[in-house]
């Protein structure tokens, strides 16, 4: 048996809302609100950056775990915001993890798919008994191009999710991916923001990629959709996860507890991953979860989890998803925004 | 700071690696050489739990090059639940309303960067401690 035996997340506590976002560059709040489901997004601090949220994420899964950071033989950090062009985060992570240094670590980069294929190797390293324990973790701290539509959305956060093989919380039943090479959202080298295919996103992207995905798994495991007790989408914006459950007889009880998108914005290769701790926060024992990842360029990885009793225990070690979410927030103006985010021109 | 040093410093400021006097049980940090409580010269690693309370602060509003931009900010003596104290910087917080005796805990942040293309340093600096 393989599967999650901890599982963390960090949130930045600052947040933009999406109406002070819209009034520099004169677009209708309400309207993009309403229309994506979103509503405010978290930015990160000046001193945060993927490498900072990912020891957050994992030394907040290592203390669910309760293991000893040296048994950890792998660690794999998705982003597609690593701090450099060159030279990893997975270093920096185990580090500063104390995991060094008899350990494998690699960044990968898959666009919002990254954390979901870290998440695949370790299970299956884990599962083919390389290793004792893999850790996993999916984080940005993405930027969108001033006034571009995926400025509302680009937020920051990270999720680590520790596999091993003893007091599981959440037990692997399947995996399934769907891939395909698809021109919809894309960054060239020293490009300092990405650059999105308009007409491929939504239908021939997104869509294609998790239904895809949704469909192979149901026919593999020979499961419907009614036989989830969750369900967590890949979530640019709070609109195409929705949509999507919906049109594949999802309901709003299997998706309401994975959907952070509305007040957290799309965290990139955090995004999917987010949402299943979030889901793990309040799931039951012995309960089925589908997790369900979407990255451009593009891809899904599709996950079934079964829940074990060992969640309610392990759960209340470390802070949950809502309350990084909820609590102890501050709320910043544009100027502030563009400040951390390092949008502003200076003389060197 | 020059990068051997920030490579050399790695243990302590990543994961506050300190050093406990396998004699006397006394704790060090930054790790030493010899215990100075018994003169002892064989130590066990231990990481600091990176909780403690805040001793007392100072806020930097005039600050040194590198640090300009995230001016003003507050820098402080923590006492840590194992016994020493640590100087660092508090952030994630209200200026205003940070008091001796807050709760606080450590967290792994960007310290500094080499200019845009050099090394970036990461170490520990101090959050309110208040469950997140
Ligand atoms: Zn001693």
């Amino acid at each position: 048996m393989v599967g999650i035996i901890g599982y963390g997340t960090q949130i930045p506590r600052y947040r933009i809302k999406v109406k002070e976002i819209a009034k520099v560059w004169g677009a209708d709040a309400e309207a993009l609100s309403k229309g994506l489901n979103l509503y405010e997004k978290s930015v990160p601090a000046p001193d945060e950056d993927t490498a900072t949220l990912s020891v957050g994420a994992a030394k907040n899964a290592l203390a669910r775990s309760g293991i000893d950071p040296k048994l950890i033989g792998a660690v794999y950090v998705g982003s597609e915001s690593h701090p450099y062009a060159v030279k990893p985060t997975g270093t920096i992570v185990s580090e500063a993890l104390g995991i060094c240094p008899h350990v494998h670590t690699a960044d990968l980069e898959f666009a919002c798919k990254a954390g979901t294929e870290g998440m695949f190797i370790a299970l299956h390293l884990v599962k083919t008994g390389v290793m004792e324990c893999a850790l996993a973790i999916g984080a940005d701290t993405s930027q969108g191009a001033p006034g571009d539509a995926l400025e509302y959305s680009a937020s920051a956060g990270a999720a680590a999710f520790l596999m091993g093989t003893k007091n599981i919380v959440a037990e692997l039943v399947d995996t399934q991916c769907y891939m395909t090479d698809t021109p919809d959202f894309w960054r060239r080298e020293n490009a300092h923001y990405p650059e999105h295919g308009g007409r491929f996103t939504g239908k021939p992207a997104y869509q294609k990629h998790v239904f895809g995905a949704v469909e192979a798994i149901l026919e593999k495991t020979g499961m419907k959709p009614k036989d989830f007790d969750y369900l967590i989408f890949h979530q640019p914006n709070g609109k195409f996860p929705v949509q999507a459950a919906k049109q594949l007889g999802f309901t709003e009880a299997q998706y309401r507890y994975g959907l952070l998108t509305p007040t957290l914005g799309n965290t990139y290769s955090g995004s999917s991953p987010m949402g299943l701790a979030a889901t793990l926060d309040e799931a039951g024992p012995d309960q089925l979860i589908l997790l369900v990842s979407y990255g451009s360029g593009a891809g899904s990885d599709a996950f079934v989890f079964r829940t074990t009793k060992h969640l309610l225990t392990n759960r209340d070690l470390a802070p949950r998803v809502r309350k990084q979410l909820n609590e102890h927030l501050q709320y910043l103006e544009y100027g502030e925004y563009a400040k951390f985010r390092g949008k502003i021109l200076k003389p060197e | 700071m020059n990068v051997p040093r920030h490579w050399r410093e790695t243990p302590e400021r990543y994961r506050m690696e300190a050093a406990k006097c396998r004699k006397c049980g006394k704790i060090s940090f930054p790790a030493r050489l010899i215990c100075p409580e018994c003169k002892n010269k064989v130590f066990d690693k231990i990481n600091l739990s990176g909780k403690g309370k805040l001793l007392t602060y100072t806020i930097i509003r005039t600050a040194p090059e590198g640090f300009v931009d995230i001016a003003p900010y507050a820098v402080g003596i923590v006492e840590m639940k194992e016994g020493v104290r640590v100087m660092g910087q508090i952030t994630d917080c209200d200026l205003l309303s940070l008091k001796t005796g807050d709760k606080l805990i450590s967290r792994f942040r960007r310290i500094n960067e080499e200019g845009k293309t050099g090394l970036i340093m990461y170490a520990y600096k101090f959050v309110p401690d208040v469950g997140i």
